[in-house]
């Protein structure tokens, strides 16, 4: 088997005296959606602000492609390719749509492959085309879900962090986000996702990890979970 | 007539110092929408950059010097050279000073902020002393008449130096990447940070941009009132950021409008009520505008966590 793009190993991260995680250990591969459920509070996007250098480990590692990302800082993670769509979309408010794509690509040089980029992007979601000059702040939730997903998409990720996407959607929106999620992902982007749409993760997902009160309590195929008892009950709301 | 005339003067008077103010109301407003910090010590890096003028000047032989081109590039030289050492002094303060706070309770900076400005007063008053002192009039004393209006190339040079100053400011945060980098960071530091913008150099970037358009006021003052001394960016500072606060703090735009506004109504003041109550009347100012318009003329977003 190769190795993982992405893992982590015993992490534990606190915020100030409060331990968020507990020896969590995860791992991306090539090609997989990895779903990661839990309840409000048990740490998902702390996971997440964690392999993203927006907090520190106080122990464990994070390794991607080979590299330590422990005690690198934020904006040179996103230069190796480990790219983050962070909870509540995180719009620039008072920047059109166009200036948050190109921002998406701040860290790259490439100016030809940035211009081809934002073609794909916004032909994956032609609503974005239509409001290029909109600021970013006026746009609807699931708009700028869109343009947070695309924003990720233009710095070129080698993997990619998703931290609540279907959050506040009407029904229609969540939809269209998960196809496109699949859509990015048979591109050959692996996608490490949080959802608190348990149901729908574990339909897109590979594989999923189940973090309870900052450590993972299960994991295994996506389509086991689906039919484990305890998860049923616990996330998919079935008796 | 007379008083159209004196209206007239009075005006010229206030757009020249309202361009210091412009100049310097920038720097607060520049720290303030990317850090939240008001920072205190602003003030006193525009009187720095009238005290490292001084200091230069005095390198060169301005009384061997005739001609006015020549004298106009020593401006010139002096300004950028001034603004250069304000931006690096603001520079090293954010990295001495705040940088550790970033992340304390917000009265932590602003407590710093006024230990910095204590500091640096204290420095400059060692430096230069106790009381006022002259600045040299190298610019030819060529005096302009339009309309009766009296004013001379000081005026002009006041003007024209902060307006240029900050078309370019404009030019830079809405044209570049550093720019770009800026506003992103001032709108979401977190988000910001997951595009890739390394956002300490960014806040240094703020800091010395900032902190070199106070030095630059800090000359174009020290030539307009042919005089400095080591407290005067005290009041200055409070009037510019009051002036900030008129336009809309962490707005750019509103700190140029806010900084004209403020020094057209002081000159007012000064002529038809008197000059003892410029001061009374600019800081009434501020605190209408706290009171019944916190986001200021042109302010997007209210300031409501200092």
């Amino acid at each position: 088997m190769t190795d993982p793009v992405l893992s982590l190993h015993g992490v534990e991260t606190f915020y100030g005296r409060i331990q968020a995680l507990y020896k969590v250990s995860l791992e991306v591969r090539e090609g997989e959606i990895v779903a990661l459920i839990g309840g409000n509070g048990a740490g998902k996007t702390t996971t997440l602000r964690t392999i993203s250098g927006l907090v520190k480990p106080a122990a464990g590692s994070v390794i991607f492609c080979g590299h330590s990302l422990t005690g690198v800082s934020p904006d040179a993670i996103v230069r190796l390719g480990v790219v983050h769509a962070p909870e509540g979309r995180r719009i620039f408010p008072r920047m059109t749509v166009l200036e948050n794509l190109q921002l998406g690509a701040f860290a790259r040089g490439d100016a030809a492959a940035i211009a081809d980029d934002l073609q794909d992007v916004l032909a994956l979601f032609p609503r974005l085309k239509e409001r290029l000059a909109q600021k970013g702040g006026t746009l609807s939730g699931g708009e700028q879900q869109m343009l947070a997903i695309g924003r990720a998409l233009m710095a070129k990720p080698k993997v990619l962090l998703l931290d609540e996407p279907s959050m506040g959607l009407s029904p229609i929106f969540v939809d269209t986000i998960f196809e496109v999620i699949a859509d990015i992902n048979k591109r050959g982007v692996p996608i490490l996702l949080i959802e608190q749409n348990a149901r729908k993760a574990l339909q897109v997902a590979s594989r999923c990890y189940v973090l309870e009160t900052g450590s993972i309590v299960k994991e295994g195929p996506a389509a086991a979970l689906l039919n484990d008892d305890a998860v049923r009950k616990a996330y998919l709301g079935e008796d | 007539m007379a008083d159209i005339h004196q209206f007239f003067q009075q005006l010229i008077n206030g757009v020249a110092l309202g361009g210091v103010y412009a100049l310097i109301a920038l720097g607060y407003t520049m720290v303030y929408g990317i850090i939240e910090l008001i920072n205190f010590a602003h003030g006193d890096v525009y009187t720095l950059g009238s005290f490292f003028s001084l200091s230069i000047l005095g390198l060169i032989p301005l009384s061997h010097i005739a001609s006015g081109p020549a004298l106009g590039l020593i401006a010139l030289v002096v300004i950028l050279a001034a603004a250069l050492l304000c931006g690096i002094v603001g520079v090293l303060v954010e990295r001495l000073a705040y940088r550790r706070l970033r992340n304390a309770p917000r009265l932590a900076p602003l407590i710093t902020a006024i230990g910095v400005s204590l500091i640096l007063e204290n420095i400059m008053q060692l430096w230069k002393g106790n009381s006022e002192v002259p600045f040299p009039q190298f610019l030819p004393d060529r005096w302009h008449i339009v309309g009766g209006v009296k004013f001379d190339d000081r005026a002009v040079l006041v003007v024209a130096v902060s307006v240029a100053f900050m078309i370019a400011l404009n030019l830079f945060v809405f044209r570049t990447r550093l720019g770009k980098a800026m506003r992103a960071t001032a709108q979401d530091r977190d988000a910001a940070q997951l595009m890739g913008i390394n956002i300490n150099s960014t806040i240094a970037w703020t800091f010395f941009i900032g902190s070199a358009l106070a030095g630059v006021a800090g000359f174009i003052s020290g030539m307009y009132y042919g005089t400095t001394f080591f407290l005067n960016g005290y009041q200055a500072g409070l009037k510019a950021f009051t002036a900030a606060v008129l336009g809309g703090i962490g707005n750019i735009t509103g700190a140029m409008l806010g900084g004209f506004l403020i020094g057209i109504v002081e000159a007012m003041t000064s002529q038809y009520i008197s000059d003892q109550w410029t001061s009374v009347v600019v800081f009434s100012i501020l605190i209408l505008i706290l009171v019944f318009r916190p986001s200021g003329l042109l302010g997007e977003q209210v300031p409501e966590k200092v």
